[in-house]
């Protein structure tokens, strides 16, 4: 397959040691029919300019590293083709999140949030791990149980959902599309018992409520998990555990 | 530079890194651990593995045969005493992960399913629909964030380690999002890197697979041992060499030449086995080394097909339909359709072989400790003596897990017993590495990093590929001693220190360079074929126990060790052999004649 046809990429640069905000720099990049924008920005890094900065690793959708906004949308580099689109590329950081050099985003929150949740397996009594007496064994789990929780663990962490998050763009301290659907994700799993653990921070002003079901965020997730569903689900939980507290003494 | 103290460090937060830190905070909660990753841990590449995770666990299975499924696949070049204890640990790792919420695929009754895997006598993998390492990955990512004696460095990367007579001392590592240096000081490191995979061309793996940890142990004297042996994976995607697991053909995908012929049955693999019904060990279930040796001969003889510029087989799955597919293989599903624009239910997955793992590494004991007191190194970075010259698909994932946990108790005993070592060595030695960081920046030069790690690669592709020649290895060794005369003079244009992934990329590229010379060296050294490392020239073509059953030895010459200076010195060391002695290696119906009845 021949490159001889080439596509304009507009590429925000900011250098913080030396730019006093970012300006927007073009390139020339021969593509065809696979030429992934991740593709597009190793060629540049690799023959045209190798101060580009961007994170990228796994090229197959799985690693999360190489979010990017093209265009204005929130998307994986390495699953976006340039043949999608018919005029030039306009490529910029990741939305509502600080930006720390050219397409680098400040991820610090996103784990923050992540964290918050509180996302691993909580269990009330000892685990038969520790017991040495009896060689530990797997706790039961039917594939219709798994498949209540499944697609929510499938979050790759890439925060484009962030990117499209208006509340997020508001309220920082929102937890957000994807740390919602993971305490969802374990909410959900039948081993797990910390869900009362959880629910004051999915309960709380930066929880579950402060989401306003714009939906987008499901739009944009590269895994078809979709985040607004989990996090309105999580609304449920919520208000249910409201109920039950008022009868509780 | 700031200083940092710390009781372990660990490098790498990749499964083993994870499994690792777990192991040490759960083993004493006072014990202080640092968890350096060059990416945030979720980015590791263990997040890529596919197919699964290996442990007995069915009633007809028993760990002998494990254990004689893993030493036939090392050709009989894996320690059997490390082998006998990673098939009897597997299990109870792969029941804690289930115990920390990893979403294994189940039965209907609720109990863990296992799959066919290539090489596997009986169905033993354990898997997460088609993203096992995904799922083992983030869940002990998650499970690690509940321990506040982990204290992850994310986006930290490790220059160099320290070393004071022979112990370990820490690692000065650069924070990437500053630029700023960072001695950390500790009393226990261990090396969790993962392996080197981007010194070749055409591979599976992601673009931070580069060797660092093994290139970091080399320069200090620890040796580097079966480098030869690299595995071709047999089914990757044509050009970007994205992975298609092995489970494709665990649930009965067939492998077909361009005339839809089954080749595999021509090379030791048949009697074919019926479509749609797998049988372990037949076929499209050999070991991966056979399997990408066959794809070669196929290639010579003009019957693959072509994608672009690639010659290719093709992986059909159509028979198992789309609703199998979905449910088993939907990431392949996904990856077909993104990047070769194939429905594997309607047409075949145009797949290559393409470099996928190093069978070697730093050279350690069956405790994971190196020859540097308190250095220790696991998962794909380590030679621990599991995989000899071929892994079996799903032993590596478990690997992970088995050996992390014992690096992570051994590093803490090890902190707990540790006297201080003076400091004074330190600054010196970080003071010095200073300087040579900063002679790497200059002017813009027609050399840039990725035209010599381009050159790099393709030397690697050719020399060191599923058939080498002697004169083939030599001419991609001249060429490596070449590249690293160049990387000398190479500089960083890039002087900002903020993401400077120039700079990054240069010390990675020097960190291949010295990998990728101890791998050909190795390789040229070894002069017989076995499992993964095959030769054309006579009198080389089979195996010859005689002289080389042993493990190779790699060692950068000391007088010359520095950043990517000096050459590799191979000697040898003789295998662990307890209990199975090497015999022929045999598949298909041809291993079944074989078996006492």
């Amino acid at each position: 397959m021949e490159k001889t046809v080439e596509k304009t990429l507009v590429i925000q640069r900011y250098n913080p040691e030396q730019d006093q905000r970012p300006s927007q720099q073009r390139y020339q990049v021969p593509f065809d029919n696979s030429t992934s924008v991740l593709d597009a920005l190793l060629y540049i890094q690799q023959s045209l300019d190798p101060s580009l900065a961007f994170r990228w690793s796994c090229r197959m959708a799985i690693c999360g590293s190489c979010s990017v906004m093209v265009n204005g949308i929130p998307k994986l580099g390495c699953k976006t083709f340039l043949r999608e689109y018919s005029g030039d590329l306009l490529l910029e950081p990741l939305a509502h999140f600080a930006t720390e050099k050219d397409l680098v985003s400040d991820m610090t929150l996103f784990l923050q949030h992540l964290q918050a949740v509180k996302p691993y397996l909580i269990r009330q009594e000892q685990s038969a791990a520790t017991t040495p007496a009896t060689k530990p064994q797997p706790h039961k789990q039917t594939p219709k149980q798994l498949a209540k929780y499944r697609k929510f663990s499938s979050c790759i962490n890439c925060g484009l959902c962030y990117a499209a998050c208006p509340q997020f763009g508001l309220n920082p301290e929102f937890l957000g599309p994807a740390a919602l659907t993971l305490a969802q994700r374990y909410n959900l799993d039948n081993r797990d018992q910390g869900k009362a653990e959880r629910m004051p921070q999915l309960n709380g002003k930066n929880g579950v409520w402060g989401c306003t079901f714009v939906g987008f965020c499901s739009d944009v997730c590269p895994k078809h998990l979709d985040p607004a569903a989990a996090v309105n689900q999580g609304k449920v939980a919520s208000a249910t555990d409201f109920v039950i507290g008022l009868f509780k003494p | 530079m700031q200083i940092l103290h710390t009781d372990i460090a660990i490098i790498g937060g990749g499964g083993a890194g994870l499994r690792a830190a777990i192991a040490a905070a759960q083993t004493d909660p006072n014990c202080k651990i640092s968890l350096l990753s060059k990416v945030y841990p979720m980015r590791s590449h263990t997040v890529a593995a596919e197919g699964g995770a290996a442990a007995v666990t069915l009633q007809q299975d028993s760990l002998q045969a494990h254990f004689d499924d893993t030493v036939a696949g090392s050709d009989w070049l894996a320690d059997q005493d490390v082998v006998d204890y990673f098939v009897s640990h597997a299990y109870e790792e792969l029941v804690q992960l289930e115990h920390w919420g990893c979403p294994w695929s189940r039965r209907d009754d609720g109990s863990v399913q296992v799959r066919r895997f290539g090489g596997m006598k009986t169905e033993r993998t354990w898997f997460a629909a088609d993203k096992t390492g995904f799922h083992i990955l983030h869940t002990l990512f998650q499970t690690s964030l509940q321990f506040a004696n982990i204290n992850r460095l994310d986006e930290f990367f490790v220059l160099d380690l320290l070393v004071v007579d022979q112990q370990i001392a820490g690692v000065l590592a650069m924070q990437l999002s500053t630029g700023e240096l960072y001695q950390i000081q500790a009393k226990s490191v261990i090396l969790a890197t993962g392996g080197a995979g981007r010194v070749f061309h055409y591979n599976t793996n992601g673009g931070i697979v580069t060797g660092d940890g093994m290139a970091l142990a080399y320069r200090h004297g620890v040796a580097l041992r079966d480098m030869e042996f690299v595995q071709y994976h047999p089914t990757g995607l044509p050009g970007s060499g994205i992975l298609i697991t092995e489970a494709s053909r665990g649930e009965g995908g067939i492998l077909l030449n361009k005339d839809g012929y089954r080749y595999l049955q021509n090379y030791g693999l048949g009697p074919e086995t019926p479509l749609g019904k797998p049988e372990n060990k037949y076929m499209e279930l050999g070991p991966r080394d056979k399997l990408s040796q066959a794809f070669w001969h196929e290639q010579q003889k003009g019957r693959t097909g072509n994608y672009g510029e690639h010659a290719v087989v093709y992986l059909d799955l159509r028979h198992l339909g789309s609703s199998y597919l979905n449910e088993r293989l939907p990431f392949i599903c996904e990856l077909a359709k993104s990047y070769v624009n194939v429905d594997p239910a309607k047409a075949p997955i145009p797949i290559r072989p393409a470099v996928h793992y190093t069978m070697g590494g730093i050279l350690t004991d069956g405790q994971c400790q190196t020859s540097i007191g308190g250095l220790y190194a696991i998962g794909e970075c380590a030679s621990v003596g599991l995989h000899g010259a071929n892994r079996l698909g799903s032993n590596s994932l478990t690997e992970l897990l088995v050996f992390g946990k014992v690096a992570g108790v051994a590093a803490v005993a090890h902190a707990k017993q540790r006297q201080a070592l003076p400091s004074s060595a330190l600054n010196a030695q970080c003071q010095q590495h200073h300087q040579q960081l900063q002679a790497r920046f200059g002017a813009k030069q027609a050399d840039r990093v990725a035209s010599l790690r381009k050159a790099m690669t393709l030397a690697m592709e050719q020399g060191c590929g599923i058939y080498r020649t002697t004169e083939g290895m030599q001419q991609c060794l001249n060429t490596l001693q070449q590249l690293k005369q160049r990387y000398q003079q190479l500089a960083v244009s890039d002087n900002s220190k903020i993401f400077n992934y120039e700079l990054l990329q240069h010390y990675e590229l020097g960190f291949g360079l010295d990998v990728a010379e101890a791998m050909c060296a190795s390789a040229l050294a070894r002069q017989e074929s076995r499992g993964a490392h095959q030769r054309l020239d006579q009198g080389m073509q089979s195996r010859n126990d005689t002289d080389y059953l042993q493990h190779s030895i790699a060692q950068l010459m000391p007088e010359t060790a520095g950043a990517a200076g000096g050459s590799a010195k191979i000697s040898y060391q003789p295998v662990r052999i307890t209990k199975s002695t090497p015999a022929a290696r045999l598949y298909g119906g041809a291993a079944t004649k074989q078996e006492p009845v």
